[in-house]
């Protein structure tokens, strides 16, 4: 079975849609694109995934393995509180809190995980460092590390290049595509950086106004082409990704 | 009553020894509990609960069973609005969980005076359920049965899923995607609140017993940056702090919650003014360039 089988999801809040009718697959291994502009429900479908939030219409379903392995998760804003009292290694070592649950201190194995995801991204020098006292970047890059430890099936990622200086982004990027292809951990990554992360990506859904898109990378290119000549005199923001082969 | 007649008596002693063991448990779970509550910005919740135990107090006294605090119908009470207030607590939207723990809360204390009202309730009753026993004999064995089991089950608890507890408290957004059943752990923490609060309302008096949860855990953030180091700390400060409070308060004849809650605030402000200091010094020596991100997270 795919990972996540989603037939005409509807999601709500309060009864207001945000999204609607909306159907996609991922495979495992898949490296899925989530694009769309602001308040286009991105974040909403990562939370309906999560179970955070329950579809209001449709089939949201998410595979046993899912549930099994557990989903390493980047929330889009984490209200961390500067005063929260807890190292950049605890909470790494949280992400691994689902195999490891039992008992005061962390297997061997967390321990280990916990350190590659550290040094992988480049973070290790602040393990000792309080979490309050990190900048937004070095946090967002804490944060990944810890859903690196989560799961090695599906990663969860809204906007995770926030705060990144363009060298970092551009780095994260790789480093997400090399989890991808070497460990065949799936990806569902939300972006505004479209050409960064159509580098990577093997599928893009678009949840741009009312015109859904799902599909490859290279489908998307020619849809976007597509619609951007439709669009030509409305100034529509897709010009700028115009210049695509 | 002095130190030296109570020493001389065993019927006091007795007495003291039962109050003593009932509220230093009470102290270690409510502020162990109250980690995860002030952390997890749930501060409300444990205000909302201790009205709500107002309330379940009245019930009991106006049904009249058990004398003045039956636990018998304040439990099941608490409990059901521990789970009530925890599931309003999430709510997003129009009516958010602030404000719905407030309406649970208030309208508890107004439905609970009133019911006080109606069966001719003595405003002695009221005035002991809101500030606590003005005396100590009224510690029953029970009580003391009750805090041990009650005590055992939350050190338990935090011994076996530290972890967990961890996680969820620090994102329950992530803890949930990852696979942690954070539905189960913020019942339990909102259940075990509820009981704490029942059994410590007697001694501490309802509007006395939310700041035991959270003074202690308070105290002890400003002291450590280590999760685990907080909770230890927090256990003991609140322990430390109901010790002094209470022999104060026997000593003195003055009401034990409000003895207790004062010396919690006294640690309270000693400390944060230490880290203050402690702050201010280490960005004097360091220079003003590296430190700036500090003063203004300290100075809160
Ligand atoms: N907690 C909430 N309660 C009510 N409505 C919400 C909530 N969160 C989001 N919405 C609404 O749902 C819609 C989708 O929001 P969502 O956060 O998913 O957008 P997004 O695509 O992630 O946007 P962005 O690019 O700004 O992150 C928006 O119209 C928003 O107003
Ligand atoms: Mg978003």
């Amino acid at each position: 079975m795919n990972l996540i089988e989603a037939r005409s999801v509807v999601l709500a809040y309060d009864g207001r849609t945000a999204v609607s009718n909306l159907t996609f697959d991922l495979e495992e291994g898949d490296y899925l694109c989530v694009v769309g502009e602001n308040g286009s429900g991105k974040s909403t479908l990562l939370r309906a995934i999560t179970g955070d939030i329950t579809p209001a219409g449709g089939k949201l379903l998410i595979s046993p393995v899912l549930k099994k392995h557990g989903i390493g998760y980047l929330p889009q804003q984490t209200a961390i509180q500067r005063d929260f009292p807890a190292t950049v290694e605890e909470v790494v070592l949280s992400g691994c809190v689902k195999g490891d649950s039992f008992g005061l201190s962390w297997k061997r194995e967390s321990k280990k995980r916990a350190a590659e995801a550290m040094e992988l991204l480049k973070i290790s020098s602040l393990s000792k460092t309080c979490i309050g006292e990190l900048s937004g970047g070095q946090r967002q890059k804490v944060l990944l590390a810890r859903a690196m430890c989560a799961s090695d099936r599906l990663l969860l990622l809204d906007e995770p290049t926030t705060g990144l200086d363009p060298a970092s982004a551009h780095e994260l990027y790789e480093t997400i595509g090399k989890i991808n292809e070497e460990k065949h951990c799936a990806i569902v990554s939300v972006t505004h950086d479209i050409q960064c992360a159509l580098e990577e990506a093997r599928h893009v859904l678009s949840l741009c106004r009312g015109h859904y898109y799902f599909g490859t990378v290279e489908g998307y290119r020619a849809h976007e082409l597509h619609d951007a000549e439709l669009d030509h005199s409305m100034h529509h923001h897709h010009r700028e990704e115009e210049p695509v082969q | 009553m002095t130190l030296s007649e109570i020493f001389s008596s065993s019927f006091l002693l007795d007495v003291i020894i039962k109050a003593l063991v009932v509220g230093i448990l009470v102290s270690v779970c409510s502020s162990v509990l109250g980690v995860c509550l002030v952390l997890k910005r749930h501060s409300m919740i444990g205000d909302g609960l201790s009205h709500v135990g107002y309330f379940a107090v009245a019930v009991g006294a106006c049904a009249g069973v058990g004398g003045t605090f039956s636990m018998e119908i304040a439990i099941p009470i608490v409990i059901a609005a521990a789970v009530l207030i925890f599931r309003l607590a999430k709510r997003e939207g129009k009516l958010n969980g602030d404000s719905a723990c407030a309406i649970v809360s208030t309208g508890a204390v107004a439905i609970g005076t009133l019911l006080y009202n109606l069966t001719g309730g003595r405003s002695g009753d009221i005035c002991s359920s809101l500030f606590g026993s003005s005396s100590i004999v009224t510690i029953s064995t029970k009580d003391v049965i009750l805090s041990i089991a009650l005590s055992a089950v939350v050190i338990l608890w935090f011994a076996l899923s530290y972890k967990t507890i961890f996680a969820v408290t620090f994102d329950d957004n992530f803890s949930r995607a990852a696979g942690v059943k954070t539905e189960v752990f913020g019942l339990l923490l909102a259940v075990l609140t509820g009981l704490t609060i029942v059994v410590g309302m007697k001694m501490m008096g309802s509007i006395m017993i939310s700041a035991i949860l959270i003074f202690p855990p308070l105290t002890a953030m400003r002291l450590t940056k280590s999760f685990k180091v907080t909770v230890i700390l927090s256990a003991v400060i609140s322990a430390v702090c109901f010790i002094i409070g209470f022999f104060l308060a026997t000593a003195l004849s003055l009401q034990t919650g409000a003895a207790v809650v004062t010396v919690e605030l006294i640690f309270f402000a000693i400390t944060a003014t230490i880290a203050y200091a402690v702050s201010k010094s280490r960005i004097r020596s360091r220079g003003k360039s590296a430190a700036n991100g500090n003063i203004a997270e300290q100075e809160i």
